[in-house]
């Protein structure tokens, strides 16, 4: 009970925390212009807000035409990977004293994947590339279950990292292999791949990975760790990719 | 869908069109067609990988060890002359080590800038005129190298 009156007085006996803050935005709208631009907005902001809460300032305040997709606004839903100063990270999740607020912090679309508007991109591919990889369970047994399909820890473990993506794509739209063409698979349907392929539950891992075996599959990846860097899930998403690599030569997972 | 099947409507119709082929990469649909290769099994682009790290393990100790003789010991650069090259050809083992470096050392460079040509460039002719000078390169300097290990004539005037 006392601790909103203790906030509040804390609150005011210190200092204004707001600063200003210029969030330098990747703008297009291909009905009125063909190139994008950049804009600036100048905020009020809280270091301790995040990227997310300036972007929704301006929409809601400054200029309502302003589009980028965000959903839970807490990491989980995965829709508003964007490159916050060079670097994909979740809008949600990056502080802004976090991003050198003392200059502008720009703000552009992930790379690889065409700008429909503003922040929003043509995510498609990226989700082809998700289901060419069959990412449901698939079993030998034609029979309906009749009980659990049990798993002892250390095989649930075997691929615990993988089965915590979110889809947000910030990996896939940050390597360098998918900007050339994006014919490659990408480091999300790989983890995606991961995921099953070494579930001892699952029956179809020789599939899949005859399918990442593809010219565009995992031998496209040049270990440049651009992924690794971007999860924001913190997914040591290289090393999957690694995995695979190593189950492809030695038919072993 | 691909971008290409979105369709905007009202005003933004026609503008939509040509602003999407004008400044922007053409969308990158995944949809796969007869021109798009087959899956091959048991695929060049694993052996390609593979051959990366094996010929990269045995260029450790070739190259290296060709540094070090050429370079450091017995006086270093100072001494390589024609006697030299003529004194260390004489002997099988130098042949052979000189003709696995010579092959490795191109087939791992050219493969390293196939992958380079590969992720660079983006057009198809300039793909196709880049590969074609790297592999006409390749193929003469391996062939010149080859003849010139196996015919070098040590009395020559
Ligand atoms: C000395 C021992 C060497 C080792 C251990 C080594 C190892 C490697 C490996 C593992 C790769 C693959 C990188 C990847 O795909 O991610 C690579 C790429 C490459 N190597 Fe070597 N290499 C060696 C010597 C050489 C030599 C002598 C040449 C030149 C003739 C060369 C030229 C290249 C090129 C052009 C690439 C492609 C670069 C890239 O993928 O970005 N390497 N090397
Ligand atoms: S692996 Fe990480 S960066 Fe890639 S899509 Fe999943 S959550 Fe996003
Ligand atoms: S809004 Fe859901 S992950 Fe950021």
């Amino acid at each position: 009970m006392a601790t909103p009156v203790l906030d509040k007085a804390e609150a005011a006996s210190a200092a204004s925390p707001y600063i200003t803050v210029t969030l330098r935005i990747r703008r297009f709208n291909p009905e009125v212009a063909a190139e994008p631009h950049w804009e600036d907005f100048q905020l009020e902001m809280d270091p301790k807000e995040r990227v997310l809460d300036g972007l929704n300032k301006i929409k809601w305040d400054l200029d309502g035409t302003l589009t980028y997709r965000r959903s839970c606004a807490h990491g989980i839903c995965g829709s508003d990977a964007m490159r916050i100063n060079g670097k994909n990270r979740l809008a949600c999740k990056t502080l802004i004293k976090d991003v050198n607020p003392g200059k502008p912090i720009t703000v552009e679309p992930i790379k690889g994947l065409t700008a429909l508007k503003d922040l929003v991109v043509d995510m498609e591919p990226f989700f082809q590339a998700y289901r060419d990889v069959m990412p449901f369970l698939i079993t030998n047994d034609t029979n309906e279950p009749t009980r659990e399909r049990l798993q002892s820890p250390e095989d649930r473990e075997r691929f615990d990292d993988t089965t915590k993506c979110i889809l947000c794509a910030a990996c896939t739209s940050s390597c360098p292999v998918f900007w050339n063409d994006g014919q490659y698979f990408g480091p999300a349907a790989i983890v995606n791949a991961h995921r099953f392929i070494f579930d001892s539950r699952d029956d179809a891992g020789e599939q899949r990975l005859e399918i990442l075996n593809d010219r565009d599959g995992v031998w496209r990846c040049r270990t440049t760790f651009n992924c690794t860097d971007a999860c924001p899930r913190g997914i040591e998403v290289t090393k999957a990719i690694q995995e695979v690599k190593r189950a492809l030569i030695t038919r072993r997972f | 869908m691909s971008t290409s099947e979105i369709n905007l409507t009202g005003s933004s119709a026609d503008a939509a069109e040509d602003a999407y082929t004008l400044s922007l990469d053409a969308p990158r649909s995944r949809t796969r067609t007869k021109k798009t290769p087959r899956s091959t099994r048991g695929n060049f682009e694993m052996a390609a990988w593979l051959f990366m790290r094996l010929s990269g393990i045995v260029l450790v100790v070739l190259v290296l060890g060709h540094l070090l003789i050429q370079l450091v010991l017995d006086g270093g650069v100072s001494k390589i002359g024609f006697a030299f090259v003529a004194g260390r050809w004489a002997s099988p083992f130098w042949q052979v080590w000189d003709l696995a470096m010579l092959w490795l050392a191109m087939l791992h460079g050219a493969n390293g800038l196939r992958t380079v040509i590969n992720d660079y460039a983006e057009r198809v002719n300039t793909r196709l005129w880049l590969k074609g000078l790297l592999y006409t390169a390749t193929v003469f300097t391996i062939l010149l190298g080859t003849l010139v290990i196996f015919t070098f004539d040590p009395n020559i005037r």
